[in-house]
């Protein structure tokens, strides 16, 4: 393939996967940055979002004769909530009761991993399920060429995308926005940002601080469940798909500054792009091995990450 | 399906308690001194009650991990296999019991397992195992316990002289054979330059070796290789290193990704893809008429055993479906929607009757006759088309452990795969690179 589609197709495939990243490590960032909490079980709440999805278009299709993009859109809505509910219920089983301490709930939060991943196994199964796209139209895209008759437009030998890809970027560039919008400019982003900077401070002005963190814990699961969501259609829902989005979203989240939810956008982006380049022109692995060197890097030169705020 | 399962499982059950009280009521009434009434002394009662015993073949499945939809159909056609055997009086009178226990597609579960077959169940053999470092990894563990290990797994590890004396391959053909009888076809009908994408482990590095030499042998190239970890879960980033001026696209890919791997490399292309050949194992357990897989039309896949029944089925790929469970179009009877792995689970049912057919030639009773069971094995050399063996007959070599049989090319035509060529036995053969019977037993 020539260079220039090249490049313009690993940005894509970077873009895809910047934007679930970012959406997935969102959650773990806020959780961590209010919580204090390292959920070693974000990943699990990543994969029980696509097998609740795959569960959901399965079941209205089956019973309901429900199209692919009815079944989405419910599947958009119940799988962020359920799992969020599942987030909250847990929280208030196990990590409330060891009351956040940190080494503590590092312990809690992977025997969860393993109790979630397990019980998928047991219900859902060991295979993979696809969810069908709610559209799917593969679009060609053009680049254009010198030619004798000056410059023109040709359609390069595999250079293309799916309208349904285009749309997982733009929908999670939408969400971000949306949960950017709802810490700085509402009330309930008022509350979360006041318990974020001083616990006793926001309890001593009414703050119910155990219900802001068990919403928070449940807001997290629901981000990385809708990243999920979002990628089932390209990837389908398996009980061992949670492994990769922890590491990377651990990855960005230190990149990003621990608890920054901007840097962790851009950490996200920055990641899935290299990736998404490293691995179309050298190697997948060498992508991996290069997003965890950077993590090296960051921790030893700067351990507050990109945007983080050094420990007072 | 699950009720005739759990039938024969209960009823090798009981016949194990059974056996078991028999055995011990036996033994008491020696001990009391009680049994020696006329001709019948107590000796003979026990022997009797031993050779009731079942034989226990212990089942390395792959239930969990990657290769969990290949475990769920090798273990119905196990169950299958093996509900067949005892209704036809079990093994030297005796019946078989499968002791299934799951390696979780692992290698180090794997060599786990197969202590755990000799030191805890004392199985007679072990049996059944598919993913090729899950092969490599459990038998030289075989070997050291000396426990007759019976894969089932394509690898060319087997006939490569990598393993041992206790390991054999008699009821499925191995890679390089496979491809070996490939590559005059695909040269020939679809094109010279192949590009090459592969599952990145021993299996896919099989086939990108030999096949890179089956291919050379016709005058054809293959122009790059494309390796792909089996656990890869996006593929779109792989497809821009095929080199334009590919004639012929050559995929085998596996894992729990397979459909996404096929529907995302049918994205890439669009409408002017090049010709394309696979094996179906980037197919396997996958509807070929599933959404985004269009494009497949007119393609090419090898299969080791067709997958929908032929113009030309015989009665034992019927009687073998039927025994099975599964319908005309490779998928449960009871749910199609539940596609089987048609091209290879065959190869538990041939591996188990093989097993019986060298139990039977050696008299086998127990543990201590596992080297005569190898020596019994490595005897045979034609195994004739018949229901214990509906694939097709097939030829073992028993210095290199390894079975030899018929291969397919199948074209998706309006949503079905058809035959449109079978290769010949000898199209399949190549030189001896290991002679196992020079081992110790």
């Amino acid at each position: 393939m020539e260079f220039g589609p090249h490049l313009v197709l690993a940005l894509l495939e970077g873009s895809i996967t910047a934007a679930v990243l970012a959406l997935t490590a969102a959650g773990l960032a806020i959780v961590f940055g209010i919580l204090r909490v390292v959920n070693v079980a974000h990943g699990e709440f990543f994969m029980l979002g696509a097998v609740i999805a795959w569960f959901v278009t399965t079941t209205l299709a089956d019973v309901f004769g429900a199209s692919p993009a009815v079944g989405f859109a419910c599947a958009a809505i119940i799988a962020p909530l359920t799992t969020g509910l599942i987030a909250m219920l847990t929280d208030k089983l196990v990590l409330s009761r060891i009351n956040y301490d940190p080494e503590r709930t590092i312990v809690a939060t992977i025997g969860l991993l393993y109790v979630l991943q397990q019980l998928t196994l047991m219900s859902f199964g060991p295979d993979a399920r696809p969810v069908e796209a709610p559209f799917n139209t593969r679009i060609a895209l053009p680049w254009p060429e010198l030619g004798p008759n000056g410059w023109a437009l040709s359609w390069p030998w595999g250079f293309g995308t799916t309208t349904y890809k285009l749309f997982v970027i733009v929908a999670a560039a939408s969400v971000l926005v949306s949960l950017w919008l709802l810490l700085k400019h509402t009330r309930i982003g008022l509350i979360m940002r006041a318990t974020e900077q001083d616990r006793d401070m926001a309890t001593a002005f009414g703050v119910r601080v155990n219900r802001v963190y068990s919403r928070v814990f449940g807001l997290g699961a629901a981000l990385a469940a809708l990243g999920a969501v979002l990628v089932v259609p390209i990837q389908q829902a398996h009980y061992l798909m949670g492994g990769d989005p922890l590491l990377l979203s651990f990855i960005v989240v230190i990149i990003g500054g621990l608890g920054s939810v901007s840097g962790t956008v851009l950490a996200a982006v920055i990641i899935g792009l290299t990736d998404g380049i490293v691995s179309v022109f050298f190697s997948a692995t060498l992508a991996k091995i290069i997003a965890t060197v950077a993590v090296a890097l960051v921790l030893v030169f700067r351990p507050q990450g990109l945007l983080g705020h050094r420990a007072p | 399906m699950t009720d005739r399962n759990s039938t024969t499982d209960d009823t090798a059950a009981t016949l194990t308690s059974g056996s078991r009280r028999r055995a011990l009521k036996t033994l008491a009434g020696g001990a009391g001194g009680l049994a020696a009434t006329g001709a019948l002394p107590g000796l003979s009662g026990y022997v009797q009650a031993q050779s009731a015993e079942p034989i226990r073949i212990g089942f390395q499945v792959h239930r969990t991990g990657i290769g969990a939809a290949y475990g769920r159909w090798y273990d119905r056609t196990t169950q299958a296999a093996v509900a067949r055997i005892n209704a036809e009086g079990g093994i030297n009178g005796r019946p078989v019991e499968i002791i299934a226990e799951d390696d979780g597609t692992d290698p180090k579960r794997g060599a786990e397992v197969i202590e755990k077959f000799v030191n805890r169940h004392e199985c007679d053999v072990g049996f059944g195992t598919l993913f090729s470092h899950v092969v490599i990894g459990s038998s030289p563990r075989a070997g050291e316990l000396k426990l007759p290990y019976f894969v089932v797994s394509e690898g060319h590890h087997v006939a490569s002289g990598m393993l041992n004396r206790y390991t054999l391959q008699p009821g499925i053909t191995d890679v390089k054979s496979q491809v070996q009888a490939m590559a005059p076809y695909v040269a020939n009908t679809l094109g010279k330059k192949v590009t090459m994408l592969y599952a990145d482990f021993a299996f896919g590095h099989d086939h990108r070796d030999f096949f890179s030499e089956a291919i050379a042998a016709q005058g054809g190239e293959v122009i790059a290789r494309i390796p792909i970890p089996p656990t890869e879960t996006a593929f779109t980033k792989y497809f821009p290193k095929i080199p334009r001026d590919t004639d012929v696209i050559y995929h085998v890919m596996v894992g729990p990704a397979v459909l996404t791997f096929v529907k995302e490399m049918g994205e890439f292309f669009g409408p002017s893809a090049p010709a394309i050949f696979g094996f179906v194992d980037s197919l396997e357990a996958v509807d070929i008429n599933s959404p985004g897989l269009e494009f497949l039309e007119g393609s090419y896949l090898w299969e080791g055993y067709p997958r929908y029944a032929q113009a030309d089925q015989t009665e034992y790929d019927k009687a073998y479906r039927e025994a099975v469970g599964v319908d005309d179009n490779g998928a449960s009877v009871s749910d199609p929607r539940d596609v089987s792995t048609y091209a290879h689970m065959f190869g538990c049912w041939e591996t188990l009757h093989v097993i019986k057919d060298g139990m039977q030639a050696c008299d086998y009773k127990g543990p201590e006759d596992r080297p005569a069971l190898i020596e019994a094995v490595e005897a045979m050399s034609d195994i004739p088309h018949s229901v214990a063996h509906p694939q097709g007959d097939k030829v073992f070599n028993g210095k290199t452990h390894q079975v030899f049989g018929h291969q397919y090319i199948s074209r998706v035509q309006q949503g079905r795969l058809d035959v449109v060529h079978t290769t010949s036995i000898e199209d399949t053969l190549y030189e001896d690179e290991v002679d196992y019977t020079t081992q110790a037993l």
